[in-house]
């Protein structure tokens, strides 16, 4: 190929010349034309598609970003080996879990002066704090998720918690007593264990094989704490 | 080189061929690694050298203590520095854990378990294990001795979380860390042979607070005789694990500081679990009699007005 590269009035003679020889003489003279121009055919494309975002009606927008956190509670209510959650993960989700699930553990200011249950601010606070706490300690141990996957994946899965919450505040409507304390824990548990399964569905692979159950530990922990707060939950 | 078209490829065969037609050729050849070099014989498992092994840990200890000299070199504001804290398997854990349960005399918890491995997973998830079973097994233990009272109104109490919290992540890093200085400051002037590093200590007592997990539930039994054999028990385990750990770390020393410094550690032991149970569980049959008589005044009150 070398010499293919010299000057091609070479070509008729057979005997083999070494390598690279007549390098030298090439010169980039100026009949070889080296002028042009360069598109992006998709250019032009990609710029109508931000400005239409862009101009869209606020509407469609929030529509769109509903409609992206209801698909994520579907497939947390129905876990399945799926890596949807972990490709787009978004914090609105576990923001609207977590709100909703404080503003219901909340019991109101009269009881201020005893020891009562936990506030709008320590519910918030234990689940974001738990949320970063067990990420980073699946990172330290190894595991090959990112941060925000992992809180995605750990704020979605509240959601069976949640409906745990609402259904225990719909039974305490009802006449206190010892059934309906059983109605509860056995909604609690249920809950309890459904959003324990479907945590390790998404992140039991992101671990190392030998130190799954090191990292599968604290998240158990975390929802027992989560459940123990609405089970307990007495309104005045 | 055969005179061929310059821009065809050139099959050139094994190298012993090559150098049959062409022998002023250069060939390279790669020989498989694995059959030269001859398999280190693995440590003798004499059984003269049994006791040895069992003192100083396993027989790979030597490599790992050449090794470790390497692990730690990331600087400190990275993250590859603190995942070195977290180099545990589920296994190793699950021993540690097991160490801590069955103290054995004669066989040191840090060189047999830790061996230049300290971790900073069990501590850490082990006090927080801690923190959650205190208080829920508190409220728990408290609901179920005031179930009958009409007066009691039940609060799930969740500031007892954070002071719980507080109380035992500043003994779970506060006490090692004055117990480190102090031993730096004793080798400073008596040589000790054994020094144990800060690390070391904190796993030692994350650790040996595994036992107050199981003690902390069962202590929601209302029994005060119960409440305290369980305390003397896990007083006794954890506490003769802490002194078997620092005895080699002070033995050399004046008799006298050797001993007030193992007495110290057992008594903060012991003053731990004796506050945890004063604090967050209520005393059983007390209760139930001020309670009783409580309502007997008022029932006798009530007689005397009307």
């Amino acid at each position: 190929m070398a010499e293919a590269a010299e000057s091609p009035g070479d070509r008729e003679t057979v005997s083999p010349r070494p390598l690279f020889a007549g390098l030298s003489d090439i010169s980039i003279s100026q009949d070889i034309p080296i002028e042009g121009e360069i598109t992006i055919p998709m250019r032009s494309r990609s710029r109508e598609f931000d400005s239409s975002t862009l101009n869209e009606s606020v509407r469609n927008t929030i529509m769109r970003d509903l409609k992206a956190v209801g698909k994520k509670f579907m497939y947390v209510l129905y876990p399945r080996k799926s890596n949807t959650l972990l490709r787009d993960w978004d914090l609105w989700g576990p923001l609207i879990l977590c709100v909703t699930l404080a503003l219901m553990l909340q019991r109101g200011s009269m009881d201020g002066e005893k020891d009562g249950g936990p506030q709008f601010a320590e519910v918030f606070v234990i689940v974001w704090f738990g949320a970063v706490t067990i990420t980073l300690n699946s990172k330290l141990l190894g595991g090959n998720i990112s941060f925000f996957q992992s809180l995605c994946v750990l704020g979605y899965c509240i959601l069976p918690l949640t409906l745990a919450m609402l259904i225990c505040r719909l039974v305490l409507l009802a006449e206190p007593g010892p059934v309906n304390f059983m109605v509860r824990l056995f909604v609690v548990i249920v809950m309890f264990a459904w959003s324990i399964a479907a945590s390790t569905a998404f992140l039991a692979d992101s671990q190392p094989p030998n130190r799954k159950a090191l990292a599968v530990y604290p998240v158990f922990l975390f929802y027992f704490v989560i459940s123990w707060m609405i089970l307990t939950f007495t309104p005045q | 080189m055969a005179a061929v078209d310059n821009l065809q490829f050139e099959e050139f065969g094994d190298a012993p061929t090559c150098l049959a037609a062409n022998p002023e050729d250069t060939t390279i050849s790669i020989e498989d690694p694995g059959e030269t070099p001859k398999h280190l014989p693995g440590p003798a498992r004499g059984s003269g050298r049994e006791e040895d092994d069992e003192l100083l840990g396993n027989d790979d200890s030597d490599k790992t203590e050449l090794l470790a000299g390497q692990k730690k070199s990331s600087p400190f504001w990275t993250f590859e520095y603190y995942q070195t804290f977290f180099d545990v398997d589920t296994y190793q854990v699950f021993d540690r854990i097991k160490g801590s349960l069955l103290p054995i005399p004669g066989k040191n918890f840090v060189r047999l378990y830790i061996r230049s491995n300290p971790d900073l997973y069990g501590p850490f998830w082990i006090c927080a294990t801690l923190v959650f079973a205190i208080a829920i097994s508190g409220n728990l233990s408290n609901f179920l001795i005031h179930l009958g009272e009409k007066t009691y109104h039940y609060v799930p109490e969740f500031r007892k979380v954070s002071i719980a919290a507080t109380v035992i992540y500043a003994y779970a890093w506060l006490v090692p860390l004055a117990l480190w200085g102090f031993l730096m400051w004793r080798n400073s002037k008596v040589m000790n042979i054994v020094s144990y590093s800060f690390l070391e200590i904190v796993c030692v007592y994350g650790y040996s607070l595994f036992i107050y997990i199981p003690t902390a539930i069962l202590w929601i039994i209302p029994q005060k005789a119960v409440r305290w054999i369980l305390v003397l028990i896990a007083l006794g385990i954890s506490g003769s694990v802490l002194a078997m750990t620092f005895w080699p770390a002070v033995r050399e020393d004046n008799r006298r500081v050797s001993m007030a410094t193992i007495v110290t550690i057992v008594m903060l032991h012991m003053l731990l679990s004796v506050g945890c149970l004063a604090y967050f569980f209520d005393a059983p049959e007390m209760d139930h009699l001020l309670t009783s008589t409580a309502t007997s005044n008022q029932t006798v009150g009530a007689a005397k007005f009307s």
